[in-house]
C-alpha cells in the first residue's frame, strides 16, 4: 500500500474536512494523471470522487479524490483535457460511473469507455463556455440486448406498483432466470449541483437538505463541512455531539424501515408492522430535536440551529431506552423465523471481489465483508471521540443486509443514549464566514447507505466555483445490477429493498 | 407463535386519532406558518431578498404575502424577517382545494372543502389512489408511506395507494416535476379513468419548493392537470395529508375544526 515516489509527487495529500490551496495541486498531463490514478488503485487506493469543472473558456479540469481507507489517508489529483481523453474506465472499472457522468456534464469524451451512456439524461451544464451546445435528445438511450430464441425482455419503471421514486429496470431473461439487468436512471434530475453553485448560502442548504430527503442530515453535515473547511469555522463539541446523534437517528429510521420493508416484502406482517412503528419513533425524536421529521432545519453552516436543552436529553434518552427494549424481541422474531431465513438467504448476492472492483461502498460494502466505514476510516467531528464499531457480514445476500442492519441499529441506540447522557457544554453555533479563494474542501460523511462526499473548490472571489456531489447510491446501483443475473425476476423487489438506494440522490 | 404475541402485546395499539390541530406535536414542531403585519416593517426591509424561498411575496401594491404552497417550512424563513413577523404555528392542517387559498397576507389557509355530493358517493368511503414521484428528494415519498403504517392508518378511512393507474381513482403527485418525469406523468394521468382526483402533495408538487427556478424542473404540477387538492409541507406531516383527503372525502369528525 505504499505509495511510489513518483505517485507521492503527482498526489496532495488531502483531509476530510480540511481545506487546501488548489495551487498546490500539481496540474499533471493526462496520461501522468491516468498513471497516478491507476497505480494508486492498484495499490489499494479507492476513487472517492472524479469529475469535471470548466477550466479557462476551452479545457476542463478532472479532479480525482483518491481514498486510502485501511490508513485513513485522501488524496487528490487533477489535470486539464480538451475535448477528448482516454478513457481510465478501461483499466479501472469503477471511475465507469464517474466518467459517464463528466461525459454528461462537461461535454468531454473518454475515449475508449466500454458503456459510454447517458447518466442522467439531460444537456451538460459545467460546459466550457466556448464550446457550442449540440441539440439534446433526452430520450436517445442505447439498451443493451440480449437476443436468443428463448430470451425475453422485461421492462418495469418509471412508475411502480408502490410508493417509490422514478427509475426504469429492463431485465434480459430465460423463463424466470435474469440474465442481465440494465437500469436508467433520472428521472429525479433537479440539477442540485448547479443550484448549489449559484444560489447565496441560506437558499443552497435548504437545497442540501433536498439532495435525498431520507439522507437530510448525511448530505447537509457534508455540504456545511465542506464550507466550514474553506471558512475554517470550527464547530463546538456540542455542535458536533448533536450532529452525531442527529446522523445516527437517521440511520435508525431508515434501517428499522428497512427491516419492517425486507419483512414486508417477504410477506412477514408483522415485523413489517412493528418496525414501520418504530421507524415513525426515530423521526418522530428527530422532530423533537429540529421541528420536522427528517431534521430539517438542524444543520447549518457553523454548527447547528437548534440545541438539546437538558429536558430534552432527558426525554430523548428514555425514549431510546424505551426503543432499545422494543427492538430487539421483534428483530429476533424476524431474523430466527425459519421461513424468512430461508427467503433471505442466498438471494442477490454481491461478492467480495465485485465490490471491490467496482468500488461499492456503506451497508452493501460491509454486507460482503468489506470494512468500509467513514466514521472509523476518516473520522470526523463526534467520531473521532466516539467510535463506533464496524458491523460487518459476509455472505454479500439480501440475508447479510438486513443482518448488518441490525447490528448497526444497536450501536447506533448505544451511541444516541451514551451521547445525549454526556453532552458537552458550550453554544452550539459559531460564525461561518467568508470562504478562502481558490481552495479545495473535501467533506465526507457515513450516510446511512454509505460515503457520501461534497467536494466544494472555491474561486479568486472566493465564491463556490464547482460544489460536487456523490451520493453513494452513485456507486451502489452498480452493485444492484450485478447482484441480479442468475436470481429470478420475482426476486427482484426483495433484491431491491434490501439495497434500498436513493433515486434523488443519485439523480441530483 | 409465542415470540410473535409477546412481541404483538408489547407495541400496543399505537394509531392516532385526528384531533385538534397541534395536539400531541413536540413544541418546535414547525406547521402552517403565520405572518403579523402589525410587526412587519415594510419599509426599507431587505427580508425579501434575505428569504430563502417565495414564502413571502409583495403584490402590487407593495403589501406581504404569506404563500404556504411555496413555505419550505424552514426556521430560516422565519430568522430572514429580523422583525420577527414571521412565525411558525403548530397547527398540521393547511390542505386546499385552490392554489390561491394558500395564498393570504396572514397565512390563513382556506381550508378544503369537501368534494360535492356525486364525487362524494363514489370516492368517500373508498378512495384507492396511485402515487406519481416526479423530481423530489424522496421526502414526501417516505411520508406517504408512513400514511399506510399502524400509526397513521389511513385504511381504516378506506385511501389505500394501489399499483395501477388503471385502478386508481386518482393521483398523487410529489416533486416539482422534472423535464425527464413529464411525459410519463402526462400518461399516467390519462391512464386513470374518469372521474379522477388529483391531489399535489409537498412545497415541490405545489410550487417548485427549493427547485423552484431549476431549468431541470417546471416548479410544480403544470396547468395541464387540473389539480383537486393542494397539500403544502417540505415535506408535510402525515397527519396534514390525512387531514386534507378527509376533508376533500367529508369524513372529518367535527372536533377536528375546533381550534387551539
Amino acid at each position: 500500500m505504499t505509495a511510489s515516489p513518483v505517485l507521492r509527487q503527482a498526489l496532495l495529500p488531502l483531509a476530510n474536512r480540511r481545506a487546501v490551496s488548489i495551487d498546490a495541486m500539481a496540474t499533471l498531463g493526462i496520461e501522468r494523471f491516468r498513471a497516478t490514478v491507476l497505480d494508486a488503485v492498484a495499490g489499494g487506493w479507492r476513487v472517492a470522487s472524479l469529475f469535471g469543472m470548466p477550466e479557462g473558456g476551452n479545457h476542463v479540469r478532472l479532479l480525482a479524490v483518491l481514498a486510502d481507507d485501511t490508513r485513513g489517508r485522501l488524496a487528490g489529483a487533477t489535470a486539464v483535457v480538451g475535448r477528448y481523453y482516454p478513457a481510465l474506465t478501461t483499466e479501472c472499472a469503477q471511475v465507469s460511473v464517474f466518467e459517464r457522468e463528466v461525459a454528461e456534464q462537461c461535454g468531454v469524451t473518454p475515449l475508449g469507455h466500454p458503456s459510454l451512456k447517458p447518466l442522467r439524461r439531460h444537456p451538460p451544464d459545467h460546459l466550457p463556455p466556448a464550446w457550442a451546445q449540440d441539440e439534446y435528445d433526452r430520450a436517445a438511450y442505447p439498451f443493451s440486448h440480449i437476443d436468443g430464441e428463448e430470451v425475453h425482455e422485461v421492462a418495469v419503471g418509471p412508475v411502480h406498483a408502490g410508493i417509490i421514486e422514478p427509475g426504469h429496470f429492463r431485465f434480459q431473461a430465460h423463463g424466470e432466470r435474469v440474465l442481465q439487468l440494465e437500469i436508467m436512471l433520472g428521472y429525479q434530475h433537479r440539477g442540485v449541483e448547479r443550484l448549489l453553485e449559484s444560489t447565496d448560502r441560506t437558499r443552497a442548504v435548504l437545497v442540501a437538505e433536498s439532495i435525498a430527503g431520507d439522507t437530510v442530515i448525511g448530505h447537509t453535515s457534508a455540504y456545511c463541512g465542506a464550507l466550514e473547511a474553506l471558512a475554517r469555522s470550527h464547530k463546538s463539541p456540542r455542535a458536533q455531539s448533536i450532529r452525531g446523534i442527529a446522523l445516527e437517528l437517521e440511520r435508525l429510521a431508515n434501517h428499522l424501515g428497512d427491516m419492517g420493508a425486507i419483512a414486508g416484502d417477504v410477506a412477514f406482517q408483522p415485523a413489517a408492522a412493528f418496525f414501520g412503528r418504530m421507524r415513525g419513533e426515530c423521526l418522530n425524536l428527530l422532530m423533537t430535536i429540529s421541528g420536522n421529521r427528517y431534521g430539517r432545519g438542524l444543520v447549518r453552516p457553523g454548527g447547528v440551529a437548534f440545541d438539546i436543552t437538558s429536558d430534552m436529553a432527558g426525554e430523548v434518552r428514555d425514549r431510546v431506552k424505551h426503543l432499545r427494549r422494543e427492538v430487539r424481541p421483534v428483530a429476533e422474531l424476524l431474523l430466527e423465523t425459519a421461513s424468512v431465513q430461508s427467503r433471505l438467504d442466498g438471494v442477490g448476492v454481491v461478492t467480495r471481489e465485485a465490490c471491490t472492483t467496482h468500488g461499492f461502498v456503506g451497508l452493501v460494502a460491509r454486507s460482503c465483508e468489506v470494512a468500509r466505514d467513514v466514521r472509523h476510516d476518516h473520522p470526523y467531528g463526534v467520531f473521532r471521540f466516539a467510535q463506533i464499531p464496524v458491523s460487518t457480514a459476509w455472505a454479500g445476500d439480501v440475508l447479510a443486509r438486513t443482518l448488518v442492519r441490525w447490528l448497526e441499529v444497536q450501536r447506533s441506540l448505544e451511541f444516541v443514549e451514551e451521547q445525549v447522557t454526556a453532552l458537552p457544554a458550550g453554544p452550539v453555533k459559531t460564525h461561518c464566514g467568508g470562504l478562502m479563494p481558490n481552495e479545495i474542501a473535501v467533506a465526507m460523511e457515513e450516510g446511512w447507505r454509505g460515503e457520501i462526499v461534497h467536494v466544494a473548490v472555491t474561486d479568486d472571489h472566493g465564491d463556490i466555483r464547482r460544489h460536487k456531489v456523490t451520493d453513494p447510491s452513485l456507486h451502489n446501483w452498480t452493485a444492484l445490477s450485478v447482484a441480479l443475473p442468475g436470481n429470478q425476476i420475482s426476486d427482484f423487489p426483495l433484491c431491491n429493498k434490501s439495497f434500498n438506494l436513493s433515486y434523488a440522490g443519485h439523480d441530483l | 407463535m409465542r415470540n410473535y404475541l409477546r412481541a404483538r402485546l408489547s407495541q400496543g395499539t399505537p394509531t392516532v386519532e385526528l384531533g385538534a390541530g397541534g395536539a400531541g406535536l413536540p413544541e418546535r414542531f414547525r406547521g402552517r406558518p403565520a405572518l403579523d403585519a402589525s410587526a412587519c416593517n415594510q419599509h426599507e426591509c431587505r427580508c425579501l431578498t434575505r428569504m430563502p424561498s417565495a414564502a413571502v411575496r409583495e403584490t402590487n401594491r407593495g403589501l406581504p404575502v404569506l404563500d404556504v404552497g411555496a413555505c419550505l417550512f424552514s426556521p430560516d424563513e422565519a430568522a430572514a424577517c429580523e422583525h420577527g413577523a414571521l412565525s411558525f404555528t403548530r397547527d398540521y392542517r393547511m390542505a386546499s382545494r385552490t392554489r390561491d387559498g394558500l395564498v393570504s397576507p396572514t397565512g390563513e389557509v382556506e381550508l378544503a372543502a369537501a368534494l360535492d355530493r356525486r364525487m362524494r358517493s363514489l370516492f368517500g368511503r373508498a378512495l384507492r389512489l396511485r402515487s406519481v414521484v416526479a423530481g423530489s428528494c424522496g421526502g414526501c415519498e417516505g411520508e406517504l408511506v408512513a400514511l399506510s403504517n399502524v400509526v397513521f392508518d389511513a385504511a381504516r378511512f378506506g385511501v389505500q395507494f394501489v399499483a395501477s393507474p388503471r385502478h386508481a381513482d386518482g393521483i398523487v403527485i410529489t416533486g416539482a416535476i422534472s423535464t425527464n418525469m413529464r411525459t410519463a406523468l402526462e400518461r399516467t394521468y390519462a391512464a386513470v379513468p374518469e372521474p379522477r382526483l388529483v391531489i399535489a402533495v409537498g412545497a415541490c408538487a405545489v410550487s417548485g419548493g427549493p427547485f423552484r427556478d431549476s431549468v431541470e424542473v417546471s416548479g410544480g404540477v403544470m396547468p395541464e392537470i387540473p389539480v383537486d387538492l393542494w397539500i403544502p409541507g417540505c415535506p408535510p406531516h402525515p397527519l396534514t395529508i390525512l387531514d386534507g383527503l378527509l376533508r376533500l372525502l367529508g369524513r372529518l369528525p367535527r372536533e377536528a375544526d375546533v381550534s387551539e
